[in-house]
């Protein structure tokens, strides 16, 4: 069977080097698309929370 | 912060600095002052009898027989429920115990010296797995080993470590790692260690080889007989890490089964509990994660101290026994405990890793900030009291505790 091409190329006419942060939902796609994607395993500091992250800045992190 | 920089500093030395040694083995009641008639250790934070699950009920009316405090098990969780038994924490009598953790004055206790700090920990012997009293059996073949440990084994180890003037732990662990030991999971090679450096002085202190064939035997056919021997070593190390002013570097981690508890350095002897997860894990023939109860014992003093699931890369074979994925992915669970630690011990290194130190040190603050919580491996017990060992598995500390943690050192430094 064929391999099935990676049609997603930027503006130069190159094929698209992505790094995707976060919601690993988006890589999976461009996988399934057969574009190479680097999935970097990311959450905002403290989950989120502004107050906890605000105290963790005084504490030194 | 500049203080808490300094204050982890001096937690990461003081662990590093320990020189545990496996010096006796000798009865609760003779080492544990606080220890009194009628009263039960248990492992993880203090609980009462109401909020007890279901095995760690079981082995609590197991102990009452065994000790003669009840004639049956059906009397046993009578006085059990009416109040006659009191109940506190191994943790707040230098003591920890696997999974249900139980602990009384009757039993044989191994007791490890930290010889730089001078404190003494304290953890009873391992019983083998399956049906046994941590993972909450109680019956008659539970019982009977019991008294055996208690009749025989118990002293003949004593005599044994006495003749031999101790037995170092640190070595021990060096090469137990480089073996493929992870010391919560995995501790065929530590034990086989501890049989070969035993069984000579053993033999020369026995006076019946019929019970010193039976002692050899049972350390020899038990996997994980070394386990309590590295949890007594872990709080022996962490003990002398409490109440470092503005240190955030975790002294203890313990469940009860029903709350997931943890102590930072900085904050004293003070608990900060969240609900217990359940571990996600492998199950014996026969059973399915129906029958599991939620996380339970002291055991992870030895992720506190960088080992189990922290140094999983050096055991790929345990991330299969514990469904943990690929072998190949022990590693990955090394490295992302790296983010949340201080330090790495230089002493205990992982070959496969280059010979990367374990992760030492956990930081309340790395964990809150990264939302990464600490990988534990452990045993699963049967939701039902007296069934025992179900399984095996991998579980998350809950990140509430860390908060909390958090919160409370902050207001102690007088940081809003």
């Amino acid at each position: 069977m064929a391999k099935k091409k990676n049609k997603n190329t930027n503006l130069l006419g190159k094929p698209l080097k992505i790094l995707n942060i976060g919601l690993e939902k988006f890589s999976k796609e461009l996988k399934e698309d057969k574009t190479p994607v680097t999935q970097l395993d990311w959450k905002p500091p403290a989950g989120g929370d502004r107050e906890l992250a605000k105290l963790l800045s005084k504490l030194g992190i | 912060m500049e203080l808490i920089e300094k204050a982890n500093q001096e937690a990461i030395r003081r662990m590093l600095s320990a020189d545990p040694i496996l010096i006796d083995v000798l009865y609760a009641k003779d080492v544990m002052p606080n220890l009194k008639d009628k009263m039960v250790l248990h492992a993880g934070p203090p609980i009462s009898w109401d909020r007890m699950c279901g095995p760690m009920k079981g082995a609590i009316a197991g102990i009452a027989v065994f000790e003669g405090w009840a004639s049956n098990l059906e009397e046993a969780f009578k006085i059990a429920a009416g109040g006659e038994i009191t109940f506190d924490s191994n943790h707040h009598h230098d003591a920890v115990g696997p999974m249900t953790g139980i602990t009384t004055r009757s039993q044989p206790i191994l007791v490890v010296e930290n010889l730089v700090a001078g404190n003494r920990s304290y953890c009873a012997i391992n019983e083998g797995l399956g049906k046994v009293m941590r993972f909450g059996g109680n019956d008659s073949e539970v019982l009977e080993r019991l008294t055996w440990i208690r009749d025989v084994l118990g002293p003949s180890m004593g005599k044994a470590l006495r003749e031999l003037g101790g037995l170092e732990l640190k070595p021990l662990i060096a090469r137990g790692l480089s073996m493929g030991d992870e010391m919560h999971q995995r501790n065929v090679a530590c034990s086989g260690s501890v049989l070969r450096a035993l069984a000579g002085a053993m033999a020369k202190t026995a006076h019946n080889f019929k019970s010193l064939s039976e002692a050899l035997t049972f350390i020899g056919s038990n996997d994980q007989f070394h386990l309590n021997i590295a949890m007594a070593m872990g709080k022996s190390i962490m003990d002398p890490v409490c109440d470092i002013e503005g240190s955030s570097v975790v002294t203890a981690m313990a469940r009860n089964g029903t709350d997931f508890g943890i102590r930072v350095s900085g904050t004293g002897d003070e608990w900060f509990t969240a609900p217990v997860e359940m571990p996600e894990g492998l199950y014996f023939a026969g059973f399915t994660e129906a029958d599991a109860n939620p996380d339970m014992g002291d055991s992870t003093i030895i992720e506190t101290i960088g080992l189990g699931g922290f140094a999983m890369g050096a055991a790929p074979a345990v991330a299969g026994f514990v469904g943990a994925g690929a072998a190949s992915d022990a590693a990955n669970y090394t490295r992302l405990m790296g983010e949340i630690c201080v330090s790495a011990n230089p002493e205990w290194t992982i070959p496969a890793l280059d010979y990367l130190g374990v992760p030492t040190g956990i930081d309340v603050r790395l964990v809150v900030d990264t939302g990464i919580a600490p990988t534990i491996n452990t045993g699963i017990a049967h939701r039902e009291p007296g069934l025992g060992q179900v399984g095996a598995g991998v579980v998350r500390a809950p990140l509430a505790c860390f908060e909390k943690a958090v919160r409370r050192l902050a207001e102690k430094l007088g940081v809003k």
